[in-house]
């Protein structure tokens, strides 16, 4: 049995996934110095998967994700897990944050820091969480087996 | 000098990452053995400088600095003896290997598994912190067990491969605790400081004890000795590197390490000769009745391994000095065998001695390997085991240790004996037995990868038996000593001549030795055996655990939630009623924004217990969510606010998926009593949770460390507190965190998985 779902839902999924993503990467890296960080852009992101998830179901969710759920989880602990060791490498400790100072000259300059890798695998796992939570337990009847 | 030896051990790890995308056998080989050659030249530049004088080449990396936890580097002689064999052997092994597997993905997989391997046995020879040294000593542990169980769709595969991690798991639990016991009581962590100030009293012989079991595990000695032929399950590769050349040696490596200090302790000679010498006799035994070439080995090895730990028992130089000396031949010699008996399992397609025959006069090449390797073995001179035994006898002799001089002897005999044994077993021509099922030898003509690692290996132990002074530069380095080529008319010479010809004469009557040995089997079959042992433990631990599983585990949700509850509310009013501490409250200021979600709150928890269906309820939870992180709102803390919101609105939209596959409506309640009892018992824990926050958040005697948070944050980086804080302050309790998720995404995936396999039987 497939619902369609309703036309509000698809309408309005079109302009709010994108919008949710952006502003998710944005909590993503803007995190370290205002509100946001992995783990609140990993979670809205996830929230846009929902919204894909309830206009487009299962198929629409496996398509938009460029790698299966599980890459996902797995390269956000590799991400973490190298950040971590990182500090190591670099003649320091365990964890220890390091950063890089870019100036891009007119459009101003940035600061790297490790901190905003080691979220960049944060946000990962959560997503990869959210979505093998979509994909597991998510509309049972559209399942193919 | 040591920062190129952490780059090495880098390059390592590096490497098995690399093999993943190598595409020929000669990329594969090159990658792979690449780091090895490197850190063998490495080893050739460090015996040029201080070391082989005594003075250790040092480093530190810091690791945990706040918990006083760093890598210590310390490479003295011994670890250079070690980091040798390591290498070269390693080098010629993952050459092998990258012929032996002709299946290039299992190739693959299997040199980064060895390249892995080779990096934490350099990281556990390499260490001066005890730490650091269980950690790398797990992490061979870790890489053994994969290696054996590497034909992972074999169930024997895969029980010996449990057998082996049970094993040396347990005596690696053994080891950290003897280790931890050490430092506490001598206020140390580093090895070197333990082994100059050796503790003493009862708290030392126990934590020498624990540190012995986990050297006896690892090394194989009897009674924990039945995993190591189990583990020939692995490829012969592996077998020649992990179970005989390097990882077996992890625990004789210790003992050499700190016998020198340790030996005075009351029970370390008594327990390490005796343990020593009874593991090489049976050792010896078992090996001398072996039709499978490998399994010879493996007994072989477990004998070997037996003589040098009994060697380590005295702690006297001349003794370490031969031990060590014993320990590089037997790497030598036995990882040319394990290679050479691999080759034959290639070309002939079996290692069963009742089934080849004729193979040495088609395979010449081979064959001398073979009898090079086997001869350094046996103790023939002028080869590497010759020397090397010879200064093990001398050394007995001197010391007057005649017991143990005889003990030697017998099953050196026996060593000589198996020694022929393997050679006639390989490559004889012999009359087909009736339990023969002769292959023809029609496979091609051995690649050069397959003849030249184990050549390379033989030659090496007979150019250093010719030239004994190649390895004494090391070994005597570690422990003053002599080993001469040729010893003279000494005593030993005299023993080494009469074990040779007795060897002999036992491998002449082999049939009725053969007859001795079935009869005597059949007598001691009865006899409790390590392995025996094995099986009975992890027979009983499953049958422990699944009374206690059924005892605990009722299976109801209802029950876990109001055991948990019950324990929160009860443990910590108990503590308080009992310290009879009282509360001094400053009083609180309330907002009536703070009010007004408040009564939400409340109103919205109250609804939830008078909700219809599951659904309504799971909406009105989201109502509370939603409140409380309205009050995030009202106290100025965003991120806090942000996460609750999105958490409660992703926990709704799961929660109404799940709903869909339970009933709609909640159970009518059966007891009125326990309806009573989850009321009482929801109002004391909302109740005491209430309480507690209050007088938790109004005690305050010292500065919050939100506010010291808060100071600290710009030093980080950031200005964020709540950010810095996950990414940097607790990042290692965010790691976790991580991690946590991960595996909760996996769980369902899995459960999920089952429930759809097996309709009807979710567990």
């Amino acid at each position: 049995m497939k619902v369609r779902p309703s036309l509000l839902v698809e309408t309005g999924a079109r302009t709010m996934v994108p919008t949710l993503l952006v502003v998710s990467a944005f909590l993503l890296v803007v995190g370290h110095d205002s509100p946001g960080g992995g783990f609140v852009g990993g979670l809205l992101a996830g929230g846009a998967l929902l919204v894909v998830f309830l206009s487009g179901g299962r198929a629409a969710v496996t398509s938009m994700l460029p790698v299966p759920a599980g890459a996902i989880l797995g390269a956000g602990i590799m991400t973490a897990v190298a950040t971590a060791i990182g500090g190591l490498v670099f003649g320091r400790a365990l964890l220890d944050a390091g950063k890089l100072e870019i100036d891009a000259g007119w459009f101003g300059s940035w600061s790297v820091g490790s901190a905003l890798l080691f979220d960049v695998g944060v946000f990962l796992v959560v997503v990869g969480l959210v979505s093998t939570v979509l994909l597991q337990l998510g509309d049972p009847e559209e399942r193919e087996e | 000098m040591t920062g190129v030896l952490i780059f090495i051990v880098l390059a390592l790890v590096a490497a098995a990452a690399a093999v993943a995308v190598t595409r020929t056998r000669v990329t594969l080989g090159l990658v792979a053995s690449a780091p090895l050659a490197a850190m063998a030249i490495w080893t050739a530049f460090a015996a040029e400088s201080d070391v082989l004088e005594g003075t250790p080449l040092t480093g530190s990396i810091g690791w945990l600095p706040t918990l006083g936890v760093s890598f210590d580097i310390h490479v003295d002689a011994l670890s250079l003896v070690f980091l040798g064999l390591i290498s070269t052997i390693g080098a010629a092994i993952a050459v092998y290997s990258a012929v032996y597997l002709t299946d290039l993905a299992k190739a693959r997989r299997f040199l980064a598994l060895l390249a892995l391997f080779a990096a934490a046995m350099t990281g556990l020879v390499a260490v001066d912190n005890i730490y650091g040294l269980f950690v790398f000593w797990e992490l061979t542990t870790i890489t053994s067990y994969l290696l054996i169980g590497f034909e992972d769709r074999k169930g024997s595969a895969r029980a010996a491969a449990l057998q082996a991690v049970l094993t040396t798991g347990i005596g690696g639990l053994a080891l950290l605790g003897g280790l931890v016991l050490l430092s506490q009581e001598t206020a140390t962590t580093s090895i070197s400081q333990l082994v100059a100030n050796p503790p003493t009293g009862t708290v030392g012989t126990v934590a020498i004890a624990l540190i012995l079991i986990g050297a006896f595990t690892k090394s194989a000695q009897v009674p924990f000795h039945s995993w190591l032929p189990g583990a020939m399950s692995a490829p012969t590769p592996a077998s020649a590197y992990l179970h005989s050349a390097t990882m077996v040696k992890a625990g004789i490596f210790l003992l050499f390490r700190l016998s020198p200090g340790f030996s005075t302790d009351p029970i370390w000679t008594p327990v390490v000769v005796t343990v020593g010498l009874i593991t090489m006799v049976i050792g010896a035994w078992r090996a001398l009745r072996q039709t499978d070439l490998k399994l010879l080995l493996a007994y072989s090895t477990v004998s070997q391994l037996g003589f040098i730990t009994a060697l380590t028992g005295t702690g006297s130089p001349a003794m370490l000095h031969a031990g060590l000396a014993v320990l590089v031949a037997h790497a030598l010699f036995k990882s040319a065998l394990f290679l050479t008996t691999g080759s034959i399992d290639a070309i002939a397609g079996t290692r069963d001695i009742r089934v080849l025959s004729g193979l040495g006069r088609r395979r010449p090449t081979l064959a001398a390997v073979g009898v090079l390797a086997a001869a350094s073995m046996a103790g023939v001179p002028p080869l590497l085991g010759f020397v090397t035994k010879e200064a093990a006898f001398s050394a007995l002799i001197d010391t007057g240790q005649w017991a143990a001089l005889a003990v030697v002897a017998i099953a050196s005999v026996a060593t000589v004996a198996y020694s022929l044994r393997y050679l006639w077993g390989a490559f004889a021509t012999k009359p087909p037995s009736p339990e023969a099922d002769p292959k023809g030898f029609d496979a091609p003509v051995a690649p050069m990868g397959l003849v030249l690692p184990p050549l390379v290996l033989g030659v090496a132990g007979a150019v250093t038996g010719l030239f004994p002074g190649l390895v004494n530069r090391f070994v005597s380095a570690f422990q003053p000593g002599k080993l001469p080529l040729i010893p003279g008319w000494k005593p030993a010479l005299a023993v080494s001549a009469v074990v040779v010809a007795a060897g002999v004469l036992v491998h002449w009557h082999r049939d009725r030795v053969g007859r001795t040995q079935d009869r005597v089997g059949s007598l001691t079959r009865r006899l409790p055996s390590g392995d025996r042992a094995y099986r009975g433990a992890v027979a009983l631990l499953n049958r422990v655990a699944d009374r206690t599983t059924g005892l605990v585990q009722s299976g109801s949700l209802p029950v876990y939630l109001s055991t948990i509850l019950v324990a929160t509310v009860s443990v910590p009013a108990v503590a308080w009623f009992s310290s009879g501490s009282s509360v001094d409250l400053h009083p609180l200021s309330v907002s009536v924004g703070e009010i007004a979600l408040a009564a939400l709150v409340i109103t919205a928890a109250v609804a939830v217990t008078r909700a219809p269906s599951r659904m309504v309820a799971v909406l009105l939870l989201g109502a509370v969510g939603y409140a409380i992180a309205g009050i995030f709102v009202i106290y100025a803390a965003p991120d806090l606010a942000l996460t609750l919101l999105l958490v409660e609105t992703i926990t709704v939209a799961i929660f109404a998926f799940v709903l869909t596959k339970v009933p709609r409506r909640f159970e009518q309640e059966r007891s009125r009593f326990f309806g009573r009892f989850r009321a009482v018992l929801a109002l004391g824990v909302g109740g005491f949770v209430t309480a507690a926050s209050i007088i938790a958040s109004r005690q305050r005697s010292g500065p919050s460390d939100s506010e010291i948070y808060a100071e600290l944050a710009p030093t980080a980086g950031g200005s964020n507190v709540v950010n810095v804080i996950l990414t940097d302050f607790r990042a290692l309790d965010t790691l976790g965190e991580i991690t946590v998720l991960a595996v909760a995404a996996i769980g369902i995936t899995v459960l999920v998985r089952g429930l759809r396999s097996e309709p009807g039987e979710g567990t």
